[in-house]
């Protein structure tokens, strides 16, 4: 009888090199230390190509490893992707980016002042919505998540609406039901938010495979972050968008922070999030998310594409999530304190206000003005939608308002549970 | 009409008089549905009304969603219930609570339809009935129609409900009746009386339950094939139950129940769905609340085993007549 043998070694794999290794993505800096941001594949103002927008997906497959820049460092717009936009325009996208971040900045004073239980701010990333909104039509769909306020700002929704639903007063549209800022207006044409990630984006697709169904002329815009790509329904939006050429803007807001998870843990830092796009035959850009000229290019350019038919793209939009992930959240657990300061691409507000600048068409003085302005605007509205209530003020819906729109007619078991809270 | 060629006409009804009404999902499009449910559709409607879908049940339901949101009326179908949960999330978060979320605003006025339940030898995964995972989520409709009639009438009222509708199909009824006697030959719905359905426009109201067979003795709460199974352990047993074909699972038709259940004073439930959490329990327990007083005997629950669904022991799994019929039974010796 011979020796039991172990098992037999496949020649063709070979020994490797010792015992398997889990690998498990860290950011380049923890709190005290300083980022590298090295990471960012970045590009020079004006050196990417544009191809034109009835292109084929194929001759955007470069395009995923590149960053579409018109703001150079003189805070001059070059190079192809050059929106020639009038200084009008830049004003007025300045100036909806401004009273964004006084909004956000309000209203987290007002959550510390317990008049809400929850806030989410947008700081840094202003540009991106206020862009996209100002390249779509208005009955365009916008299909977000949490940190697209930007949308409904520009599209002109009161700020005190905005509020009433923040409080959850007597005045709130969704009748005290929603968490702060799920806001909801089909009349804005802002779908409504749900807390679940990722599953908007699909819908965005359907509601763009209905508008071609319809022969319509709407496209609808989706927007995920970077972490929530990593969510089933990304790839399965991907595919239906692909499958169908269905009339929609595919955002990815690459802020490079889901909560305390670096995006390498979503997978971000070996492929760009714009290289999805193109491995599933969609159109694929990859941005500068803080250049306002860049934003309104490449929304223009997705906008006129999904709006002949030649389908979707999908946009990776770089930029950084300088606040906390929310109002119950502390970045200087898990990232260094100043790392805004030291992303490469800096904060949008600055850099269009510098262009503006260098054109004649702005100042320091005027910036000073209208920032005084917006929060005088903000201040007012704020007033008036705490004339509503407020947590504090303790007017808020009532449990009345509790048990409609479960179903479009209130079935008999809702009745009884109804009558027996006694409302 | 076979129950596939009733719902193939409540399709054909609804896509002939809705323009906004469109049919998706996976193999339903050029071939008709891997049961034939959606044959001829997409040749008579085009391709922009009836098509192919992906093999994504999440991406079938949450682009429904979106279709819904922009005031279309999908009818999309998942093969398979037991293929529904990576579409729970889009069914459970997004469809079900959208109205409420939105105060009204937004609306999914969508049906989900899904073949379901056993006794065809389709093992663990298709064989599942999951409704209640669906009674469970409020703001969504769950049906189960048990003879081609209902199932027209039913699926009609469902596409033009403004409230997200699961309509579970019962594939064992698909052809005919079955009662649970797999060793006898099942007679084709051409020769009952609920295989004659009309060829236009009519509904089955929505939270109605029926009474398919009078009695006075007890009360059975059935849907889908157990309906069959019922009778014919009524039959077999001599007991005179009443047997109440429930069709809208939730929200239901309590009046039906409550009338029967205080007339008789005994009740069995019966479902094919594992007895643990099932629809049965809550079945159980709106009896209990409502007819306590006139109950006679404990109210007693056959359903399948709390296993997942077996192959090769399907008719030691299935509830067939004679676990009913010993129900019926003990409830009568009370």
């Amino acid at each position: 009888m011979s020796k039991p043998k172990g098992p037999a070694k496949s020649a063709s794999k070979g020994p490797g090199k010792g015992k398997l290794r889990l690998t498990v993505p860290e950011p380049s800096a923890r709190p005290g230390e300083k980022t590298d941001f090295s990471f960012l594949k970045l590009s020079k103002a004006g050196e990417v190509a544009r191809p034109a927008p009835d292109c084929a997906y194929e001759d955007t497959i470069t395009l995923k490893d590149t960053l579409i820049r018109v703001l150079d460092e003189e805070h001059q717009a070059v190079g192809p992707w050059n929106p020639k936009a009038s200084v009008d325009e830049l004003r007025q996208g300045l100036r909806l980016m401004m009273l964004t971040r006084t909004f956000d900045s309000r209203l987290v004073i007002a959550q510390r002042q317990k008049k809400t239980s929850f806030y989410m701010q947008s700081l840094g990333e202003e540009a991106i919505g206020v862009g996209q909104a100002m390249s779509i039509n208005q009955d365009d769909m916008c299909f977000t998540s949490y940190r697209q306020q930007n949308i409904l700002i520009t599209r002109g929704m009161p700020l005190v609406e905005m509020m009433n639903q923040i409080y959850s007063n007597t005045a709130d549209p969704l009748k005290g039901r929603q968490l702060p800022i799920m806001y909801s207006s089909k009349k804005y044409g802002f779908f409504s938010i749900s807390g679940n990630l990722g599953t908007q984006y699909v819908q965005a697709v359907g509601w763009a495979m209905a508008s071609a169904i319809k022969q319509d002329t709407r496209i609808s815009t989706a927007w995920i972050g970077d972490g929530a790509t990593a969510e089933a329904d990304f790839y399965t939006a991907l595919v239906f968008a692909q499958v169908y050429n269905a009339p929609v803007i595919l955002n990815v807001v690459n802020n490079q922070w889901a909560i305390s998870t670096f995006q390498a843990i979503a997978g971000g830092t070996s492929a760009t999030f714009a290289a999805r796009g193109v491995g599933m035959g969609i159109a694929s850009l990859r941005v500068d998310g803080n250049d306002y000229l860049a934003v309104l290019a490449a929304s223009r350019w997705a906008a006129e594409r999904a709006r002949n038919n030649n389908g979707p793209t999908l946009i990776e939009w770089v930029s950084y999530r300088a606040g906390p992930h929310s109002t119950s959240d502390d970045p200087s657990k898990y990232r260094p304190a100043d790392d805004w300061q030291r992303f490469p691409l800096g904060d949008p507000i600055v850099r269009l206000s510098k262009h503006l600048i260098s054109l004649g068409a702005w100042s320091e003085q005027e910036h000073q003005s209208v920032q005084a302005e917006l929060e005088a605007q903000v201040l007012a509205a704020q007033k008036e939608a705490e004339q509503n209530g407020t947590l504090i003020s303790g007017e808020q819906r009532t449990a009345a308002d509790m048990f409609d729109d479960v179903y479009e007619h209130m079935p008999a078991h809702l009745v009884a549970q109804r009558q027996q809270l006694g409302v | 009409m076979t129950m596939i060629q009733a719902l193939r006409s409540a399709m054909d009804e609804m896509l002939a008089r809705d323009s906004n009404v469109v049919v998706y999902g996976e193999d339903v499009g050029y071939f008709g549905g891997v049961f034939r449910c959606t044959e001829g559709l997409q040749a008579k409607y085009g391709k922009n009304r009836v098509f192919d879908a992906p093999i994504t049940e999440s991406g079938i339901v949450g682009a429904g969603v979106g279709m819904a949101a922009y005031g279309l009326r999908p009818v999309v179908e998942v093969q398979f219930a037991d293929y529904v949960y990576p579409a729970l999330d889009q069914i459970m978060s997004e469809a079900a609570r959208l109205r409420y979320r939105s105060a009204g605003d937004f609306t999914a006025p969508m049906v989900i339809r899904m073949p379901c339940g056993g006794g065809i030898y389709g093992g663990q995964t298709h064989s599942q009935s999951p409704e209640a995972l669906f009674t469970h989520t409020c703001g969504i409709r769950t049906v189960m129609p048990s003879n081609p009639y209902d199932a027209k009438g039913m699926l009609i009222a469902a596409i033009e409900n403004n409230d997200p509708v699961v309509f579970l199909e019962p594939k064992r009824l698909y052809n005919g009746p079955f009662d649970g006697h797999h060793d006898k030959p099942v007679v084709p719905w051409s020769k009952h009386a609920l295989g004659e359905v009309p060829d236009g426009h009519y509904t089955v109201p929505l939270e109605s339950a029926k009474v398919v067979r009078e009695g006075k003795d007890v009360t059975v709460i059935a849907y889908g094939t157990m309906v069959y199974v019922a009778e014919a352990a009524a039959q077999e047993t001599g007991v005179d139950a009443e047997i109440l074909d429930l069709r809208s699972l939730w929200p239901l038709d309590l009046p039906s129940i409550v009338k029967s259940v205080q007339k008789t004073g005994r009740c069995v439930v019966v479902h094919e769905a594992t007895k643990t959490s099932g629809f049965g329990a809550e079945l159980l327990a709106l009896v209990q609340e409502h007819c306590f007083y006139h109950l006679e005997a404990p109210i007693e629950r056959v359903a399948g085993w709390d296993i997942p669904y077996p192959h090769a022991q399907e008719w030691s799994y299935f509830p067939g007549p004679g676990r009913v019929g010993e129900a019926l039974k003990k409830v009568m010796e009370a």
